[in-house]
């Protein structure tokens, strides 16, 4: 694949390995800005890694990671990443409201602006009135509200999300799929969406690619041809929809075999 | 549990009213006992005098700085053997070969070091204080939730931002159960200090009222020794219910 400057996210060549395993091989992988790139693949296909090495939380041991045209060799603060068990993501000696208010401390943002900002972004994730609770008082999907609006917090460029939505309950989950979908319209963000739910990545993603396991690599990249706004009773039904299901399932049910 | 509060105290209340029955009619002068109702009067005489206020003052205040000092060395040393792995593999042997000493055992050295008086008795209660705080500081960093540090690095906190936002407040409970049990050490040893060598504070005291053959007032003085021992620790389980409630409780929570 060609790596064009323009892209988010590029994956050029990189390899990774744990203690001589190899658990990602020679992927190169680009993601255009704005765009919602959805990765699936089976266990142990490295698709987490892959994220945490756009993150700059992991570094590739052969290629380079560029995120807006740099190479990344650490964490940047336009790169939020959404972590799967939100439980242990927040800060549980902080409310609502504080826990967003660390991405802003550590921006710098100076501490007159910081409440309005604050405010503003609990709404955005409809947490309007619930800024003074702590997490360990709230439903999993509100926690994982707060760790959304802590990473719109860092005005993110880039959403890196880790099967954001995995341990959350199906109306819950439908929800946030659509909140997030229309922050991101309305942001601009380009996103790498890890999930495990077929149906998932195929309604919010621009592309979805599958990755092979042992070592990962890509094995499928499907372009999703469906109109947005999506919607989840009519995006769902439409033959388009299920075709990609269809051969999305075909391709897990290979790579597992 | 509030209907029968009263009832652990039957058995202490009894034991009083034997002792002071078994004294009152063996009518005995002994060197080693006394019968509580002279107890009590000793301590009161001992209190109004204030001689066992000043004497509780230099305790405290030698126990207390010393809790300070070993507690903020044992911290700080707690942290950077916790967060730096490599130095902590470098200092183990030393730290295991040192933290053995029975903290008695360095009396000696403090006492030519710094003669008799507080410094002496600060640097002692300091060095018994500082291994548990220490030891439990670096498992309270070890038990850190390493998905916070990853949240830390990926919003490039400082260093400086990164143990005041994520890593203290994370470890304060654990903290927190250190400084109660070096709480507890720092009296005993400040106590033992003073009985074996310091000329001040409860133990010197106690050790006095023992050679001017007053058992009465030696064991006013144990009594309050236990009065001031159990005061502390009750003060510090409520400073700390009441400072940090919230973390306690998730604490408890998450265990």
């Amino acid at each position: 694949m060609n790596t064009s400057n323009d892209a988010a996210i590029v994956f050029d060549r990189v390899s990774l390995a744990y203690g001589g395993r190899p658990i990602i091989s020679d992927l190169s992988l680009d993601v255009g800005r704005g765009e919602i790139v959805c990765i699936i693949g089976p266990s142990g296909c490295g698709k987490t890694t892959a994220l945490r090495m756009a993150g700059g939380l992991v570094r590739p041991l052969d290629g380079t990671v560029r995120v807006l045209g740099e190479p990344l060799t650490e964490p940047r603060r336009d790169v939020a990443i959404v972590f799967q068990d939100y439980g242990k993501a927040l800060l549980p000696w902080r409310t609502a409201a504080a826990n967003v208010s660390l991405a802003l401390e550590a921006a710098g943002t100076p501490r007159s602006e910081r409440p309005e900002r604050i405010r503003t972004l609990l709404a955005k994730v409809g947490l309007a009135s619930h800024e003074d609770k702590y997490p360990t008082e709230m439903s999993g999907g509100m926690q994982q509200r707060i760790q959304i609006a802590r990473c719109l917090a860092q005005d993110p460029a880039v959403l890196l999300m880790d099967e954001p939505f995995g341990a959350l309950d199906a109306m819950t989950r439908q929800g946030l799929q659509d909140e997030m979908l229309s922050i991101v319209a309305e942001t601009g963000a380009t996103v790498f969406f890890v999930t495990h739910d077929l149906e998932e990545a195929v309604y919010l993603g621009d592309r979805v690619i599958g990755l092979l396991p042992n070592p990962g690599r890509i094995g499928i990249d499907l372009k999703v041809d469906l109109p947005r706004p999506r919607d989840q009773l009519e995006t769902r039904e439409m033959p388009e929809f299920l075709r990609l299901r269809r051969t999305l399932f075909d391709f897990i049910e290979k790579a597992e075999a | 549990m509030k209907r029968s509060w009263w009832k652990g105290l039957v058995v202490p209340a009894a034991l009083i009213v034997a002792a002071e029955i078994a004294m009152r009619l063996s009518n005995t002068t002994s060197m080693s006992l006394a019968a509580p109702s002279d107890i009590l009067a000793a301590l009161l005489r001992a209190l109004f005098d204030g001689s066992m206020l000043v004497a509780t003052r230099d305790t405290l205040a030698s126990a207390g700085a010393g809790l300070l000092l070993g507690g903020l060395l044992g911290l700080l040393l707690g942290m950077i053997f916790g967060l730096i792995p490599i130095v902590n593999r470098l200092m183990e042997v030393t730290v295991e070969a040192i933290r053995p000493i029975p903290s008695v055992a360095v009396l000696p050295i403090a006492m030519l070091v710094f003669g008799f008086g507080y410094s002496m008795e600060i640097a002692i209660v300091a060095f018994s204080c500082l291994w548990p705080v220490m030891i439990l500081t670096r498992a309270a960093m070890a038990g850190i939730e390493p998905r916070l540090i990853e949240v830390a690095r990926a919003l490039r906190l400082s260093t400086t931002q990164r143990i005041a936002k994520i890593v203290l407040p994370a470890a304060l409970p654990r903290i927190m159960v250190a400084v109660r049990l070096a709480a507890a050490i720092a009296l005993v040893v400040a106590v033992t200090v003073e009985i074996a060598a310091n000329p001040l504070g409860l133990g010197y005291g106690i050790l006095v009222a023992q050679q001017g053959l007053q058992p009465d007032l030696m064991l006013a003085y144990l009594v309050w020794i236990g009065v001031v021992g159990w005061s502390l620790n009750a003060t510090l389980a409520f400073a700390e219910k009441r400072l940090f409630g919230r973390a306690a409780q998730v604490e408890a929570a998450g265990a």
